[in-house]
């Protein structure tokens, strides 16, 4: 029996600071259930959630599928190459047949902005947005969030510098929205063919030199760097990119030592990152991994489970 | 625990507790939480194997005091755990409802005698949860409850092993247990 | 063809506006008068009788995706829209580049509820390589070429097209008093710098992060055909603008003399890249929706005459093709039945403007004026609607008379419907249906 209509997280703009809040502390619950002998509570007993990845991800789906199971929910997996997209099962026909076998939740991901709010008119399911394109990744965001909070608590004030191709990233897209809404200073580096046309209404800084940037941030989060780009001739090398926008050695010695590295994974070693680095314990990145899991399942408690109202779907989509 | 009840009925603005009689004072309290840690060295044997769990939020002061009084009275202390046992219940869609509080179980609960504290039993249904909670920490031997107040009106086959007081009670009316003993009234 | 006397209209052509009754006789007008009697009488109180409209940009689909529509169900969508007359875009499938494909056009278009005039494409195939044989098709009656949906990126050979076609004027010659010689249509994008922008790129296409194409993707290539048509003396019409940029260019090059016209649809006239916020493919088109200020600059030019017409770039897509996401959605929305009323309501034109701007003009842009775009006087072909400017309707793409439904004027409501169309004279709109 449902008390309410379905709500969805599509983008970090469907929650405002108490949102947050609440699903970070909700987020602590259950990753205590994570630490426990049998980590599963039946919360979800009896939900259906369906994985539509149009895009391949072992990872994220993984740990959507671990969330899942520890909240006893029933999963069915819906993942299609990008081959069988483009012979054109309409969109449409594709959500209305897994909408009929009854789900409670999906979660999507897709190389194309938008498709997860478009799936959200064809189900009366909840929609998770996993991904979509370079517009937002939510759930990245979110357990970036708690990572950085489980260290600095309170994040007001707090300076987090997103360094890479902010033009192509989801995950700057939604973490610029994310940080700044809890009240973080946030800049951007990267070179101006990598930034996207217009940064109207962004709540950031902005900057081209990685240096300057650096000296005096609480969290370095560099952000993947696609190998093809430098095919794209955005930039002139993937060499030049890492001596003026990676963290090199020189460069994370600089780093404040209670500074945070942050990076949603994979790595390339040696363009974003220097390898050394990566394994210094300032690089939290297997934590923000760990975090994943109790942050998907606080979303997914939260939204098929709980019966609270904490998203709007209502503002204004970014 | 009216606290609890509160939570999990609709909130309605603007109603708030309102205490008609008080039924047990502060000293009636001690006196049960004394005689209950009797009654549970008495069962179970001594203190070896017992470990107390204090159900969020109401049981978590008495768990406590429990404790206390059976180091008090056996001269060794007893393992103390909390447990919010919100993820286990039966009811989610029926209402809005999200852990708020700390689960804590200190030790492995496999092999030992966990008595479960709560301040006031009614339905039964966050009993069954916690049992169920319990066990995805481990394998208890045996599981014990133990509550200030036995209201009445369960819906599940669950009894309290150690009893504070039995008070029949309208199923509107609401038991609260708080620092100066234990007050019957309603919302209002 | 029974005779038919129209009565009580307020008749608005470029001579302006005026009260009467308007006698049809074998498809042509007889007179125009007062009280005039004979034949079945209509009585258009109240409402208003205008020259038939004439479109400078319909996709018909036939042949090749007939799915989306048909040269019938796109006749018949023109007609309920005040059409009287519509220039066929040639992006179909075989592609309109030779003799044969027009006859298969002309020949489709028997059934048809208005006038399908054929347009070729400037290169075969539209493939921007090698120019189409335009005097063949010169002689099979075409006067419009255009690459539409593409522009043509090489600036030699856009160069020989103007050149070439200058030279057919002797083949071109217009039917009695009609403008004679041969248009460039084009679709200003250049393709390097559009890339894969799937929308206008600012701070919408930021926000959201899609692809976007800048301004200067459309207006590079019309300040290049600017030069173009100046340097060989050849007619351009620019299509669909939709940058204040471009507007400002065409003026200017106006007022140097250089023989070039205009057109905008009325989705540019009327939306903007905020609505594509909700990714909701049926905004998506080429060119993009812009910026407000873009809008603005583009009634502007309307109302200064920089530009010349409102075409519609009908553009009718199956469900199947819009119903993906926003990257992958064939761009393109539907404007036939909806371009009058949308002029009607959101824009502050008078009757006349609004005559000119869909009639006249586009007529004799088209070489059409000797049917089509009035006057509305005696021996003209009685090619007229009639409007009702106070109905008020809401848009519903299931019940519009086009195969396809993707309209991005959904649900709006909008003041103004047409209640007749007569074609020759002949009633393919009556009462605000279609008689066939």
């Amino acid at each position: 029996m449902r008390q309410r209509g379905p709500h969805h997280l599509l983008s970090m703009a469907d929650l405002d600071r108490d949102g947050i809040e609440q699903l970070l502390n909700l987020t602590e619950s259950f990753a205590e259930v994570g630490e426990r002998p049998i980590p599963k509570v039946p919360a979800l007993r009896g939900k259906t959630v369906a994985w539509l990845f149009y895009e391949d991800s072992t990872r994220t789906r993984l740990s959507f599928e671990t969330a899942a199971k520890r909240l006893s929910a029933d999963t069915m997996n819906f993942s299609v190459s990008s081959s069988s997209v483009n012979k054109g099962e309409s969109l449409r026909d594709t959500i209305e047949t897994i909408s009929a076998m009854g789900i409670d939740g999906i979660v999507v991901r897709h190389s194309a902005a938008g498709v997860p709010q478009q799936v959200t008119q064809w189900t009366e399911a909840s929609v998770i947005n996993a991904g979509d394109g370079w517009h937002q990744h939510p759930t990245q965001c979110l357990l970036d969030l708690f990572t950085a909070r489980t260290h600095f608590g309170d994040l007001e004030g707090r300076r987090i510098t997103i360094v890479g191709d902010i033009r192509h990233s989801r995950v700057a897209r939604s973490n610029a929205l994310g940080f700044a809404t809890m009240g973080a200073k946030v800049t951007l580096v990267a070179p101006p063919s990598l930034l996207p046309s217009s940064l109207e209404g962004w709540p950031v800084a902005v900057c081209h030199n990685l240096d300057e940037a650096l000296e005096d941030t609480d969290i370095c989060y560099l952000l993947r760097m696609q190998l093809e780009r430098q095919k794209q001739a955005v930039v002139p090398s993937l060499r030049e990119f890492h001596n003026e926008y990676g963290l090199t050695v020189a460069r994370a010695d600089r780093l404040r030592s209670d500074a945070l590295i942050m990076h949603p994974g994979p790595m390339n070693r040696g363009v974003e990152i220097a390898g050394e680095v990566a394994e210094r314990p300032q690089a939290v990145i297997g934590e923000q991994v760990a975090n994943g899991v109790s942050v998907r399942m606080a979303v997914l408690f939260l939204l098929l489970g709980s019966g609270l109202d904490v998203v709007d779907n209502n503002r204004i989509a970014a | 625990m009216a606290e609890r009840e509160r939570r999990l009925t609709t909130p309605n603005p603007g109603v708030s507790f309102q205490a008609r009689t008080r039924v047990m004072s502060a000293d009636d309290v001690s006196r049960a939480v004394r005689r209950m840690a009797h009654e549970i060295l008495e069962r179970n044997h001594g203190a070896d194997q017992v470990m107390v769990v204090g159900m969020q939020t109401g049981g978590v002061a008495l768990a406590q005091a429990i404790a206390e009084a059976i180091e008090n009275i056996e001269g060794t202390g007893v393992p103390v755990g909390t447990l919010d046992a919100t993820m286990h219940r039966d009811d989610f869609g029926l209402r809005p409802v999200v852990p708020e509080a700390v689960t804590d179980i200190p030790v492995d609960p496999s092999g030992r005698v966990v008595v479960i504290v709560d301040d006031v039993l009614f339905t039964g249904r966050t009993v069954r949860a916690a049992m169920d909670a319990i066990h995805s920490y481990g394998r208890p031997q045996a599981i014990q409850l133990a509550v200030m107040v036995d209201r009445g009106h369960r819906e599940l086959p669950i009894r309290p092993d150690y009893v504070g007081k039995n008070l029949p009670t309208r199923i509107d009316e609401i038991v609260d247990v708080n620092d100066v003993g234990v007050d019957l009234g309603e919302m209002a | 063809m029974s005779d038919v006397v129209l009565k009580n209209a307020t008749i608005v052509d470029g001579s302006g506006s005026r009260q009467g009754d308007v006698a049809i006789r074998d498809g042509v007008i007889h007179e125009v008068g007062e009280k005039l009697g004979g034949g079945d009488t209509v009585d258009l109180d109240g409402l208003v009788l205008m020259p038939g409209l004439v479109d400078l940009h319909t996709h018909l689909r036939e042949p090749g995706d007939e799915e989306a529509e048909t040269i019938e169900t796109g006749s018949r969508a023109a007609a309920l829209g005040g059409y009287t007359a519509v220039v066929a875009m040639p992006n179909t499938n075989p592609t309109i580049d030779s003799a044969a494909v027009v006859e298969q056009v002309r020949r489709c278009s028997s059934r048809a509820l208005c006038d399908v005039v054929p347009s070729a494409a400037i290169t075969v195939g539209r493939n921007g390589e090698l120019l189409a044989p335009m005097a063949e098709l010169v002689r099979a009656g075409v006067r419009i070429f255009t690459d539409d949906g593409r522009g043509v990126q090489d600036p030699r050979l856009m160069r020989t097209a103007f050149e070439y076609a200058a030279g057919l004027a002797h083949l071109a010659g217009g039917t009695a008093g009609s403008a004679s010689g041969v248009v460039l249509a084009q679709h200003c994008e250049v393709d390097e710098l559009a890339g894969h922008g799937v929308m206008h790129e600012g701070e919408w296409s930021s926000r959201l992060g899609l692809p976007g194409q800048p301004a200067e993707a459309e207006e590079l290539m019309i300040h290049r055909d600017l030069a173009l048509a100046g340097l060989t003396g050849g007619r351009l019409h620019i299509q669909h603008v939709s940058t204040a940029g471009g507007v400002e260019m065409i003026r200017t090059a106006k007022a140097a003399g250089i023989a070039v016209t205009a057109e905008v649809t009325p989705h540019h006239l009327v939306l903007d890249h905020s609505h594509c916020a909700g990714f909701d493919p049926v905004f998506k088109v080429h060119p993009p929706l812009r910026t407000a200020a873009d809008v603005a600059a583009l009634r502007a030019g309307l109302q200064d005459q920089t530009i010349d017409a409102i075409a519609t770039d009908h553009a009718p897509h199956t469900q199947q093709a819009k119903e993906c996401s926003f990257l992958d959605a064939a761009p393109g929305m539907l404007g036939l039945e909806t371009a009058l009323a949308v002029v009607l309501t959101e824009l502050d034109l008078d009757l006349s403007t609004v005559v000119r701007v869909m009639s006249i003009n586009p007529a004799r842009i088209a070489g059409l004026d000797h049917r089509h775009g009035g006057p509305i006087a005696a021996g003209r072909p009685a090619n007229l609607t009639v409007v009702d400017p106070n109905v008020s309707w809401t848009v519903q793409g299931s019940t519009l008379a086009s195969r396809s439904s993707n309209t991005a004027f959904e649900g709006r409501v909008l003041r103004g419907g047409v209640i007749h169309t007569l074609c020759d004279g002949e009633f393919v709109v009556r009462d605000g249906e279609a008689t066939r």
